[in-house]
């Protein structure tokens, strides 16, 4: 008895860390991300047209399919 | 019965110039496609003053204009990987050459970013100081002006042509979720107002179901029958209700599950159970307008089903028709079970959460770029910088290119890509076309899709008509090709 409930114990702990660690590398993933998309949105800042609205402006295409 | 699915995509590209917002397009076009031909083919001399070169001063082009649109082709180039390059109306635009597969069409339509990379660097130095032209690869200027990319399929003539129209439409409406690049806002006049952002790029511009038009009243499905071979056995499904795809993913995806439902039209496979979309127009509309993918369609006996649905029905009905036929008109048996699955795996993706498809797919990279940028700017939907973003994902110059910064994956080895820039593909007859040109272009008066023009000197003018895309192959011509010295001995050669 003591000994299933030993085992029990284990097991619950065990289920536990694994979660804690789950939700560890997903909010290390989730801060990744996060991380990832502030170097693409940087990037962005620096190649994108600098006036956007006359660069939105002045692109007229005509005569298409 | 199902034939073959030799495809290929062709792309009016955008075209601006920096320093000079007002230049003519048609000029410029011509500029930049002659800039390639001088700078690829070493050829000089060629007159860059005027603004119209003239069609037929090198050899290179198409046959005699044909109707009143061609007479607006003003450069018309054809190339050794059997692709053409030309001004239509006011674009640059690319045909790929005939491909066998979706894959290798994929590969050809990148090669073709390649060609107009290679195009603007030449142009640089034709442009006066303080100018630069600069290509997009997209479909709508946001001011209501729209160009295509059309793909084409090789399709069996004996098909009816109201039956490629009833099954197909549903899958046309729905595949947008996979390749739709992606659009800030809308251009759609009718619109209620409350978009701030779509699936797809050409949607706004689509009026009618089935239609010969191409530049207004846009049907969803083009009846434009010009199959540039046989037309006693083969049909060329022209399609232009497609985006232009930076995603190598999407691309594939397009050409891959669209060449896979006309083999199972073809075949029969969809004669029952029909799914029958009631609005077609609208329903295009709705689903572009919804990223959440949550939007529901109404069908003809009653029911109410979102575009992934729509798309599961038909990945499952080609999950079956694979497993009796193999599907061969496609591809080998493992590039077909590799296509089906790349399809069932995005279809599981955009159900779970579109946005795990960021570096995949066109319309999510670019949502991804936009939101972000939006919430950290604390900018509203109609903000320029948004609009800016949603131009210049498209923008092909590497340096500016935002679609590259996107971190898409690839299916492509970039030397492939290189290659195909001047290599023919094998298994088709664009093989015949681009060897022909690279060996004795000297000799070939007029290329066209479906037959070259050569010029010995002393005989009349010789037709070769290739209205097999099947023949013309590696296998087929290039013995002949390496073994002749001269234009004439091949044509000797060929019995022609």
């Amino acid at each position: 008895m003591a000994e299933r409930e030993q085992k029990k114990k284990t097991q619950t702990q065990r289920e536990s860390e694994e979660l804690r660690e789950d939700v560890q590398a997903k909010n290390e993933s989730a801060e990744k991300l996060k991380a990832d998309l502030d170097d693409l949105l940087d990037e962005i800042d620096e190649v994108l047209e600098e006036n956007a609205e006359e660069f939105v402006r002045n692109y007229v295409q005509k005569g298409g399919q | 019965m199902a034939i073959a699915k030799v495809c290929g995509i062709e792309t009016e590209y955008g075209i601006s110039v920096l320093g000079s917002p007002d230049a003519n397009p048609i000029s410029i076009s011509s500029v930049l496609i002659n800039a390639y031909v001088s700078e690829v083919a070493g050829r000089v001399g060629w007159d860059f003053e005027t603004e119209s070169p003239g069609n037929d001063a090198r050899g290179f082009s198409f046959e005699a204009p044909v109707n009143a649109e061609m007479e607006t082709h003003l450069v018309n180039t054809v190339l050794t990987n059997g692709a053409r390059l030309y001004v239509d109306h006011a674009h640059p635009e690319y045909s790929s050459p005939e491909c066998i597969s979706p894959k290798q069409a994929l590969l050809y339509d990148k090669a073709g970013e390649e060609v107009l990379k290679r195009a603007m660097k030449a142009s640089r130095r034709f442009m006066p100081p303080g100018q630069e032209i600069v290509v997009y690869k997209n479909n709508s200027d946001r001011k209501g002006n729209s160009y295509g990319c059309h793909e084409n399929y090789m399709m069996d003539r004996a098909v009816p042509f109201a039956k490629i129209v009833k099954q197909l439409t549903p899958f046309f409406v729905t595949r947008q979720i996979f390749c739709g690049a992606g659009k800030v806002g809308t251009e759609f006049l009718g619109s209620q107002g409350g978009v701030s952002f779509q699936l797809s790029q050409r949607a706004d511009f689509f009026e009618e179901e089935v239609g010969l038009e191409t530049t207004l009243k846009r049907p969803i499905i083009n009846t434009r029958d010009e199959p540039h071979a046989d037309a006693t056995r083969f049909r060329r499904l022209h399609v232009i209700l497609g985006d232009a795809n930076l995603s190598e993913f999407s691309t594939f995806l397009k050409l891959a599950s669209t060449a896979v439902v006309l083999s199972m039209i073809e075949d029969g496979v969809l004669d029952d159970g029909e799914i029958q979309i009631l609005s077609p127009v609208q329903a295009l509309k709705k689903v572009s307008c919804d990223p959440t993918l949550k939007v529901t369609i109404d069908t003809t006996d009653g029911r109410s089903m979102t575009a992934l649905e729509i798309q599961w029905s038909y990945l499952d009905m080609a999950k079956k028709y694979y497993e009796r036929d193999g599907i061969p008109t496609v591809g080998t048996s493992e590039e077909v079970a590799e296509l089906l699955s790349l399809w069932e795996d995005t279809l599981c993706k955009l159900e779970e959460n579109p946005m795990i498809l960021k570096q995949r797919l066109d319309w999510v990279a670019k949502l991804n770029l936009v939101q972000g940028y939006k919430e950290r700017h604390s900018l509203s939907w109609d903000d320029p910088k948004l609009a800016a973003i949603d131009l210049q994902y498209h923008d092909i110059r590497p340096e500016k290119s935002l679609a590259l910064r996107a971190g898409l994956e690839t299916l492509l080895d970039s030397k492939d890509v290189g290659m195909a820039v001047f290599e023919p593909p094998k298994e088709t007859r664009a093989y015949f076309r681009g060897k022909c040109l690279e060996k004795f272009g000297e000799s070939i008066a007029a290329a066209n899709w479906d037959s070259l023009i050569f010029d010995t000197g002393k005989d009349p003018l010789r037709r070769v008509p290739m209205m097999d895309p099947l023949k013309g192959t590696f296998s087929h011509v290039d013995g002949l090709i390496q073994s002749s010295n001269s234009a004439l001995e091949l044509l000797e050669g060929l019995g022609a």
